[in-house]
């Protein structure tokens, strides 16, 4: 083996085959998480429902990014990109054509569906670190293509686009942000089922072949060009969802919303939960969400290094994030009921 | 008869009676919103102390200063200030989830001075439907003079678009024949500029300007495109950058033995982060407009307002590096504030502090040129309208016009 080719190996090994029994929760704590994420909003203030809303969106957004790296082994940094495509999609068709908000955000999701199919062509050429720059490139021009002058007319150039919260429908008795909750919920949810269910499936496990060793892969008759783009395609959608869901709670979009910070936000996010755990991606969610608080809380000026030394200690003590937590939790109650 | 008399003397003293002591007891009743006490006024403000304009990060801090002041000399109205601040990132989400947090959680009575235009964009329609004062905002944009549309709405420092007319205005006067190429910044501060000066040209513009050069903030140098803007071979150099690109623009035209007539934006004018490093051989002649004095401008050291600036930052600064203008700006805008809660008196309800905000009549702070006032009224939310065109002569700045008021309507 040459060296170039080893190296080329290593790459593959880069992301840890996860299997697919544990890339989900037990049904028993799944139905335990889904009550008190509907209970809770009844209890706490709309800052904090405010809050929880946003949770669900980066989460949605970070599964999306988990189920292709975590599922099919490709790297990304352009996660924003996607998330801006799907947030100003749904920002211009509620402002320009008055297209109800619910209904923008499935065309948010085939738009970038599309986006993300089309990207993923040209990068199958790549792999690993060169993927992950590629990707990079992406983000880094979002904002400045959204800039741009014959765009203007639509985005808003650089002073972004203000978006009309919606109200609860039917004449419900509940808060805006409380009827943006429960909606991002239900959304978030069927996203949840949809994704566990394509896991599960027969592209589930050609996702997985490839991640695993593409060479083998494509020797049992997976087609692997077919399947990374569709993970590419797949994993923008559901990000271009998450961008619609964040630009109707925060009710504004600017090209300085989507810059690539948030696309390492979002990786961060992944790695913090848990490569390949989709429940994961919620908790890594709220490290990206709650933990810069906490660290600004700490030290004003020095929340950055703070931040740092944060995730430091989060990979150096739990190296595979919050799912490695949740499996010792596991292995503890059983170890208990043993007793 | 008599007993009538009797009684409708009686009445009216007893009318009299409640009338005085009714009045008097509006006098003395002090009138609360959410976020003010008997001892205490809280204050909310976001500021970008992280990510890619930390920079004016120190603009929070100064307020900081500013507000500690003032308790040590007892607060205001005998109330002390809680300034609460938070770090947005520059990013628009984060400052949502930041106000919201001011507002709902921490439950403030005005967000004060929140920094940038995106940020401040993405705020305004939170705000003014919780009818929460966003009150003197940082950024030029010239949006938030409309009191109509966002009553909750005010800036503070004069807009990017009324400065970059009264260079047109300037030009046309001065110069008619000039063929200017203006160098901007991609982003909301350069394209107000370029919208202002376009606007301020009128019909002429489309003859005089003969190139419009933009750069990306990301750009590491910008001497390439001050090569490419000496071939269109213009005599007038619009300069609407950040400071470090002021610097190395100024620097590179010199290089170039290239001597064309510069105007330089009012945010780049630091003698200190601009003028020195571009070399001060270089910088002869280059012509600017200010509102604020100069902290590193040598003509300001005896003047009473700056010795009272320097005296605050040597005490609640200390360390500090005093050429950074931020500081300058945080004091002007943090005295305004103090000015407008003086005004309020027992009345500190959001409606009476915009009221209040709204009634500013010739307010000097320290910190503002002599003759430039604020001034505000129910239809101008634009407190700073005045500049004053400068010269940059030896190592300082020269004034000299007159003080030119830029007030321009909202669209």
């Amino acid at each position: 083996m040459s060296a170039a080719e080893e190296v080329v190996a290593e790459g593959h090994q880069a992301v840890e085959a996860v299997p697919k029994r544990a890339m989900t929760l037990g049904t028993g704590t799944s139905l335990l998480v889904l009550a008190v994420l509907l209970i809770v909003p009844v209890f706490v203030k709309n800052f904090i429902i405010f809050q929880m809303t946003m949770l669900l969106i980066y989460g949605l957004a970070v599964l999306a990014l988990n189920i292709l790296t975590g599922g099919s082994g490709q790297f990304s940094l352009g996660q924003s990109a996607f998330y801006a495509v799907g947030a100003y999609t749904s920002a211009v068709l509620m402002e320009y054509f008055n297209v109800n908000y619910a209904l923008t955000i499935p065309i948010s999701a085939v738009v970038c569906f599309g986006f993300g199919y089309l990207f993923g062509k040209p990068a199958l050429r790549l792999s690993g670190v060169y993927l992950a720059l590629a990707t990079f490139a992406l983000a880094t021009a979002m904002p400045q293509l959204l800039k741009l002058n014959f765009l203007e007319h639509w985005t808003g150039g650089v002073q972004g686009l203000v978006v009309t919260k919606p109200d609860a429908p039917f004449g419900l008795p509940m808060s805006q942000d409380t009827w943006l909750y429960y909606f991002s919920l239900a959304v978030v949810l069927a996203i949840y089922i949809f994704s566990v269910n394509l896991l599960r499936s027969r592209s589930g496990r050609a996702f997985m072949a490839i991640r695993d060793n593409e060479i083998a892969a494509s020797s049992m008759g997976v087609n692997v060009a077919l399947y990374k783009t569709l993970a590419f395609g797949v994993s923008a959608g559901i990000t271009g969802v998450a961008g619609s869901l964040g630009a109707i709670a925060v009710q504004f979009v600017a090209p300085d919303s989507y810059t690539i910070t948030l696309a390492i936000s979002l990786f961060l996010g992944m790695v913090v939960g848990g490569v390949g755990w989709l429940p994961g991606s919620f908790v890594g969610a709220a490290f990206i969400i709650f933990v810069p608080n906490m660290a600004e809380g700490i030290s004003k000026g020095l929340s950055g290094a703070v931040f740092g030394v944060l995730l430091f200690a989060v990979i150096y003590l739990v190296p595979h994030g919050a799912r490695q937590i949740a499996i010792m939790g596991q292995q503890l109650v059983g170890r208990l009921r043993k007793n | 008869m008599l007993f009538e008399r009797t009684l409708r003397t009686a009445a009216l003293v007893t009318a009299t009676a409640v009338i005085t002591l009714t009045s008097g007891a509006a006098f003395a009743q002090k009138k609360y919103d959410t976020g003010a006490s008997d001892t205490e006024i809280k204050i909310g403000n976001i500021m970008p102390y992280s990510g890619p304009a930390s920079a004016y990060g120190i603009i929070g801090k100064t307020e900081e200063a500013y507000f500690k002041m003032i308790n040590d000399k007892g607060g205001i109205n005998g109330r002390k200030i809680n300034f609460v601040t938070y770090d947005d990132g520059y990013s628009p989400p984060k400052a949502v989830e930041q106000v919201r947090k001011l507002a709902e959680s921490d439950e403030v009575i005005v967000v004060f001075n929140p920094l940038g235009t995106p940020s401040n964009s993405a705020i305004q329609k939170y705000l003014n439907a919780k009818k929460i004062p966003q009150l003197f905002v940082a950024t030029g944009a010239t949006k938030w003079n409309d009191p109509k549309n966002f009553p909750w709405t005010m800036g503070w420092q004069p807009s990017y678009q009324s400065e970059a007319q009264i260079y047109a205005k300037w030009l046309l006067k001065e110069k008619p024949d000039a063929k200017i190429a203006i160098l901007y910044q991609n982003d909301d501060f350069g394209k107000d500029y370029l919208k202002g000066t376009k606007d301020g040209l009128g019909a002429k513009g489309a003859s005089m300007i003969v190139m419009e050069e933009s750069y990306e903030v990301s750009e590491p140098s910008i001497d390439g495109h001050i090569v490419k803007i000496k071939a269109a071979n213009p005599d007038v150099l619009l300069i609407y950058t950040t400071p470090k690109f002021a610097a190395q623009t100024i620097k590179k035209t010199a290089e170039l033995s290239w001597k064309p007539l510069q105007i330089l934006t009012n945010v780049s004018i630091s003698v200190g982060s601009v003028m020195k490093p571009a070399g001060f051989e270089a910088a002869q002649g280059v012509l600017s407009a200010a509102y604020a004095k100069d902290s590193t401008d040598p003509q300001w050291a005896n003047d009473p307002g700056m010795k009272k600036w320097n005296e605050f930052v040597d005490k609640y600064m200390p360390g500090a590096d005093k050429s950074d203008t931020s500081m300058v700006y945080g004091y002007g805008a943090a005295s305004t504030l103090a000015k407008v809660l003086e005004m309020c008196g027992d009345d500190l309800t959001r409606a009476n502090i915009m009221k209040q905000a709204a009634s500013l009549k010739d307010f000097a702070p320290d910190t503002l040129l002599p003759g430039v006032k604020i001034n505000t009224g129910p239809t101008d939310f634009a407190p700073i309208a005045q500049l004053q065109m400068q010269r940059f002569k030896g190592e300082k700045w020269e004034l000299f016009g007159e003080i030119i008021s830029g007030d321009i309507a909202t669209e």
